[in-house]
């Protein structure tokens, strides 16, 4: 002890205080603090990199998964439409052909009904001209068969006969 | 974290370092005691001066001076390197160049008064350089106040521009190539990196470490580049001077207590959480930690460079004592690796006192968590 207090210059440690103090003071301006700074500025610059490619990268993910869904959904609306299509298509031929058979049936009924029409008529014209026939044929065969007197009187007697047969 | 003079103590006691070192320290006080018996038992031969000698040259470069002395021859008396300034308080201030004192064997003539060197201290003394002496053969002469340049203030300030001039490269380099550092910034960026993310963040905090940076980045760098300088053949001792280890210290323990929060105070002063007797109990032990820190700081890296300087020179010392095929050679190993073990020490030493700096600030600054 008694030795490092004679060992004790008082010159050098003012000294040293002196020069420490002002090479710390000199290197905290011009060195530490630039450095220190530099060091932080670029660990934070890798940070965000690294945290602004983990986020990217999700992004990718996301994106991915939203193109995937796309393509799903798209998939899906064609699948849908087509289907869709298909059961348009069946149904316009179901209905065209429910339709067709309609009209031809009405058609059908409807020529049945012009031939029941015209059967009738023509029936009907038929039933008159062989009435006019037959009144024409019958006032000519009984014109001839009134020429005579007694045939006319044979005449009425076979009708009559008939008429007490009915 | 329950901090208490008792902790303190483990820890240093913890420190293998401390300990190793302390071993190799009380060897070296055993061998030095050694050699200064045989040196008295034969204090007339030859072998006994050379013993002499070399404790006197390791004495020597233990000491700061007032000259950068490189090599000496002693036969011729010339002394190679550079005198330096000589700035004395002494009802005025008086400089004047080391090579004045001639390595203390004249006495300098400054303004009618005359100073004289001897045992790199500067005494006042009369013209013909009287020293006069007590019973314990200390010198009585007046010391006027000594402001000189010496070898050590000069290491400083090279340590000191050389530290600007790298950390200031690097800081620029950072401008320069967007962010990446480049050159000699590669190695030193790791290193500003380790005590950022080792020594400052694990022991202050995230919260507060920045405050900190500036004092653990300098006093880091500062201790190991002038541990290392030491290395050297120049073989300057600054970080062995308990001046300087003083003065950091002292930094230190004026940073801890400055910043000190209301928690760190309440635990020495009035400890939570123990009964009242124990809190007064407590309040002188606590109080005297607040000083026991900073001094072990002080202490350890004193002792711990000192000794390694003294064991290595002892060592290459033993060299020129063995003289023979076997003893040299084997010395010489020796100091070989325990050069390498002083590299080691070199950077640890820094590291220790930066890391319990550290600790310290954040004990300062730790909140409250009960």
């Amino acid at each position: 002890m008694d030795k490092l207090i004679n060992d004790f210059s008082f010159g050098l440690f003012f000294w040293q205080i002196l020069l420490f103090v002002g090479l710390l003071l000199l290197l905290r301006k011009f060195a530490w603090k630039p450095i220190l700074e530099a060091v932080n500025n670029r660990e934070e610059g890798i940070k965000n990199a690294l945290e602004s490619a983990e986020e990217a990268r999700k992004e990718m993910q996301n994106l991915q998964a939203d193109n995937e869904r796309i393509l799903n959904e798209a998939r899906a609306e064609r699948d849908g439409m087509l289907k869709e299509a298909r059961q348009l298509k069946e149904n316009m031929i179901t209905d065209a052909k429910s339709e067709a058979q309609a009209e031809a049936d009405k058609i059908v009924a409807q020529a049945q009904a012009t031939i029941e029409s015209e059967k009738k008529a023509a029936i009907a014209d038929l039933k008159s001209q062989v009435a006019g026939l037959s009144v024409e044929i019958a006032e000519k065969v009984v014109r001839k068969e009134l020429a005579d007197k007694d045939k006319q009187l044979e005449l009425v007697e076979s009708m009559l006969g008939d008429v007490t047969l009915n | 974290m329950h901090r208490n003079l008792g902790t303190e103590i483990l820890r240093v006691m913890q420190n293998r370092t401390v300990v190793k070192v302390l071993l190799i320290f009380t060897l070296a006080f055993a061998t030095s005691n050694l050699f200064a018996k045989e040196s008295k038992k034969e204090g007339n031969e030859g072998e006994g001066d050379l013993k002499t000698e070399i404790k006197e040259f390791i004495d020597h470069h233990l000491q700061d001076s007032h000259d950068f002395t490189l090599f000496s021859d002693k036969e011729a008396n010339t002394h190679y390197g550079l005198p330096l300034p000589v700035i004395l308080w002494d009802n005025g201030l008086k400089v004047f160049s080391s090579s004045r004192f001639h390595h203390g064997e004249t006495v300098a003539e400054v303004d009618g008064n005359y100073y004289k060197l001897y045992h790199s201290k500067i005494y006042k003394t009369d013209a013909s350089g009287t020293i006069n002496y007590d019973e314990e053969h200390h010198a009585t002469n007046t010391k006027p106040l000594d402001f000189s340049i010496t070898k050590n203030v000069v290491s400083i300030l090279l340590i000191g521009l050389l530290m600007f001039f790298m950390f200031s490269r690097l800081a620029k380099s950072y401008k320069k190539n967007n962010g990446i550092p480049t050159g000699v910034g590669r190695f030193l960026e790791p290193l500003v990196l380790f005590v950022r993310d080792e020594i400052a963040i694990p022991n202050i905090g995230e919260k507060n470490y920045k405050r900190y940076m500036s004092f653990l980045l300098t006093v880091f760098f500062f201790i190991w580049l002038l541990n290392l300088l030491g290395m050297t053949p120049l073989a300057v001792n600054v970080t062995g001077n308990i001046a300087v280890t003083f003065a950091l210290a002292l930094i230190t323990f004026l940073i801890t207590n400055l910043t000190a929060n209301k928690n760190y105070w309440g635990h020495i002063f009035w400890m939570p959480g123990v009964p009242t007797f124990m809190k007064v109990v407590l309040a002188p032990i606590e109080l005297l930690g607040v000083f026991i820190k900073p001094f072990s700081l002080m202490i350890r890296l004193y002792a711990n460079m000192t000794a390694g300087h003294v064991v290595i020179m002892s060592i290459i010392g033993m060299m020129f004592l063995f003289k023979s095929w076997i003893g040299s050679p084997l010395s010489f190993g020796l100091s070989f690796a325990l050069s390498i073990l002083e590299l080691l020490v070199a950077a640890l030493q820094a590291y220790i006192f930066t890391m319990l700096s550290a600790l310290y600030f954040g004990m300062a600054t730790e909140e409250a968590h009960h």
